[in-house]
């Protein structure tokens, strides 16, 4: 294949990677930004996005498009009431202490990790696209689905933004996120914050595993992958700040996309991992993020 | 508000310092549990003990439950025609996690706490490589079915058998000839990159050689890979047919890009069961596959000329006509394998007969009365076929299925003999010492 269209489907690749990674990584970061939590168990919020589509598509049984259209409301809302349940039973009661919550988050991924081995088991099982559009390039043939992964995925990143931004709801989390004490004494109810927030992020990751689902099916222990690339994404581009994540997922997305397509898929994770450790020196608020006080 | 560098240091609470190392406490009391342990009697008619180091969880998690469910049938049968010297089986199953490490575990516990006579049951060829060892130092036989070359390589050790199931070089030196014959001369191969794909990648290339067929590109994918598109540049546009073996759960991303990638102006396929073992044939992105072939170690779907015993070891492992469980169609079997749990549990039962096995003390006894057999009749207790056994390299060969996909069906086509897979034996466990 000649250079251009091997640069093309590589940068399209990278963009997909970048759509679904910048989502389930914002979650992780909202999370980090307000809550001051690092949630080592939102892979498996993102698994269980995946799992749930499965079972509101193959339940519907109707239409792919219908029961892919139900998946995408339904998963999210699912995986949102099971991380506000489990923010009331384990995290509120840690206090939010740091590292507490780690150690617990850790718990909440085993026990959601095992509950979906027992009761959806051991197989990877597919979701069938809402359709299916063969994109045909004089090169390459190209799947519709995956491009309209990027326009979702953009779409719900601008209405995170819009979220965050311009509603008063956004404007809470915003004063949570900056000084927790003074919008308690401004009689904002920062437990209540919390609760939205830490479901919020698990939704967004549901969201993203809706969208990927129909291309790389459901399993078990598919929530591994996206955890430790959400990291890398959120501690490149600064914990809590949304611009800072979006465009570290792009580079994340794009180099993986790019390096492991002309080279190999390992020297991808290599430089990945390279470009952590030299943030963390050189830069450990990231990107866009702003030193702690 | 907490400082930034505190998040991770665990050293610096207050009370989660206490709470980690009650937790690691907990952790590692878990991990070192002794299990049910029994203490066998030194009786004749006390059960003989047999651990099944099995996958429940891990990737490997959709064979194990299959293999499971194999194994309990070939029991039920065995014991309720007398066991083995009168003396019924008794399954012990352990979870290894599908991991290396685990395996060893599993089989040092199996063997020091449980008190098994011998350990059976391994598919993944990493958690056998990983296993071996522990299987040795503790001298107590170790049978698998796990396909990987390695048990024939004599990279293992003297304890070590796969009697059951034939090995990835022979699989694939049978059905090299057949390939070149019919899918073509150019072939680019796509394998896990591991020791089970590295076996193929190895194996492959000689053999189509030697039937007039070349291999024009190796493209090793790791084994945690979820998407494949951007592999595809690396496949030559004069490549006739794509040999791909995958094992995991992204198969289906894998066809599905593919077809994608090519539409319907794209090389033949000829592919490995493995990668679809447990996988309703008929799910929503496979369509690309349909026409394409695949090796089958055991037809998954009933075909017209099935033996009476082919059939009556699918009723006894309760799979209907499609391979799937007869509770439920949507419960795929992994048939292409798991025939092999069954055959190596009868090879057991011969072993332990032809050696007068009483207990752990016959091991040895056990271990040359294995490489003492040299064939297995097509019957109840082979359903799958006739195998020849080398006893020096403690490996079986079978025949081969390939099979046609076709009208959302496995459909056999072709079978290959039993000598189109033999190849030069390159070692002597009897030579080691027991």
């Amino acid at each position: 294949m000649a250079f251009g269209p091997h640069l093309l489907l590589a940068t399209l690749e990278g963009l997909v990677t970048a759509a679904v990674l910048a989502l389930t990584a914002l979650g992780l970061s909202l999370v980090f930004g307000v809550m001051r939590i690092v949630n080592v168990a939102h892979g498996e919020f993102f698994m269980l996005g995946a799992v749930l589509a499965w079972a509101v598509a193959t339940t519907l049984g109707a239409h792919p498009a219908i029961g892919f259209v139900a998946a995408l409301v339904v998963a999210p809302l699912v995986v949102g009431a099971i991380a506000l349940l489990s923010e009331r039973l384990v995290l509120r009661r840690l206090n939010y202490d740091p590292e507490a919550t780690i150690v617990a988050t850790i718990g909440l991924l085993y026990i959601i990790q095992q509950l979906a081995l027992s009761l959806y088991g051991p197989e990877a099982r597919p979701v069938t696209p809402p359709f299916n559009y063969r994109v045909l390039l004089p090169w390459f043939g190209y799947s519709g689905y995956k491009l309209s992964i990027i326009a979702a995925s953009g779409l719900l990143l601008v209405a995170t933004w819009l979220v965050l931004t311009r509603t008063k709801i956004g404007l809470v989390m915003r004063a949570t996120q900056y000084d927790r004490e003074m919008a308690q004494a401004f009689a904002i109810p920062v437990e209540r914050v919390y609760a939205g927030v830490f479901a919020l992020g698990a939704m967004l990751a549901a969201f993203a595993a809706v969208l990927i689902v129909p291309i790389s099916q459901a399993h078990y222990l598919m929530g591994q992958d996206p955890l430790l690339l959400s990291f890398i994404v959120v501690i490149i581009g600064g914990l809590g700040s949304l611009r800072g994540t979006v465009l570290a997922a792009l580079i994340i997305g794009l180099s993986d996309g790019i390096v492991s397509m002309f080279f190999s898929p390992t020297l991808a994770k290599l430089i990945a991992t390279l470009v952590v450790a030299m943030v963390l020196v050189f830069r450990p608020q990231g990107l866009f993020g702003t030193v702690a006080r | 508000m907490t400082g930034k560098g505190r998040f991770f240091d665990l050293t610096n609470g207050k009370a989660s310092r206490r709470t980690v190392l009650k937790g690691l406490a907990a952790g590692a009391g878990l991990a070192a549990a002794p299990g049910f342990v029994r203490y066998a009697q030194a009786q004749s008619s006390a059960p003989i003990k047999i651990g099944f180091q099995a996958h429940r969880t891990g990737i490997g998690a959709a064979y194990g439950r299959w293999y499971e469910r194999t194994t309990a049938a070939a029991v039920k049968a065995i014991n309720a025609a007398g066991g083995i010297n009168g003396r019924p089986i008794e399954i012990v199953v352990e979870d290894d996690g599908t991991d290396a490490a685990r395996g060893a575990e599993v089989v040092a516990k199996l063997a020091n706490q449980h008190k098994v006579d011998i350990v059976y049951g391994t598919l993944f060829s990493n958690v056998v490589v990983g296993s071996a060892p522990t299987a040795g130092e503790l001298k107590i036989p170790y049978y698998v079915v796990s396909e990987g070359y390695h048990v024939a390589s004599g990279k293992l050790n003297r304890y070590v058998f796969q009697p059951g199931i034939t090995d990835v070089r022979a699989q694939v030196t049978s059905v090299a000839p057949w390939i070149a014959a019919n899918a073509g001369k150019k072939v680019t191969m796509i394998f896990p990159d591991y020791a089970f794909g590295y076996d193929h990648r190895d194996y492959l290339p000689p053999a189509l050689q030697k039937a007039g067929a070349e291999v024009v590109a190796k493209i090793a994918i790791p084994p945690t890979e979820s998407s494949f598109t951007k592999y595809f540049p690396q496949i030559p546009s004069e490549t006739d047919a794509i040999y791909h073996v995958m094992v995991g759960p992204a198969v289906l991303t894998f066809v599905k890009e593919l077809g994608d990638f090519y539409g319907s102006s794209g090389p033949k396929l000829f592919g490995f069961i493995d990668s679809l073992e447990a996988v309703d044939i008929n799910s929503p992105g496979l369509e690309y596959l349909d026409g394409s072939h695949f090796w089958e170690g055991s037809p998954r779907y009933a075909q017209a000329d099935d033996t009476e015993a082919q059939k009556a070891y699918r009723a006894a492992v309760g799979i209907d006509d499609n391979g799937a469980a007869v509770a439920d169609a949507k419960d795929v079997s992994t048939a292409a394998h798991m025939f092999g749990c069954w055959e190596t549990l009868y090879v057991i039962k011969k072993a332990m007969e032809d050696a007068g096995y009483t207990g752990p003390g016959d091991r040895a006894k056990l271990v040359e009365a294995t490489e003492a057999l040299t064939e297995f009749a097509e019957g109840p207790e082979h359903p799958q076929g006739k195998k020849l056994f080398n006893g020096k390299i403690h490996q079986c060969f079978g025949h081969q299925n390939i099979s046609k996909l076709e009208g959302g069906k496995l459909k056999v086509v072709h079978k290959t003999t039993i000598e189109d897979g033999m190849y030069e034996p390159e070692a002597d466990y009897t030579k080691q010492s027991l």
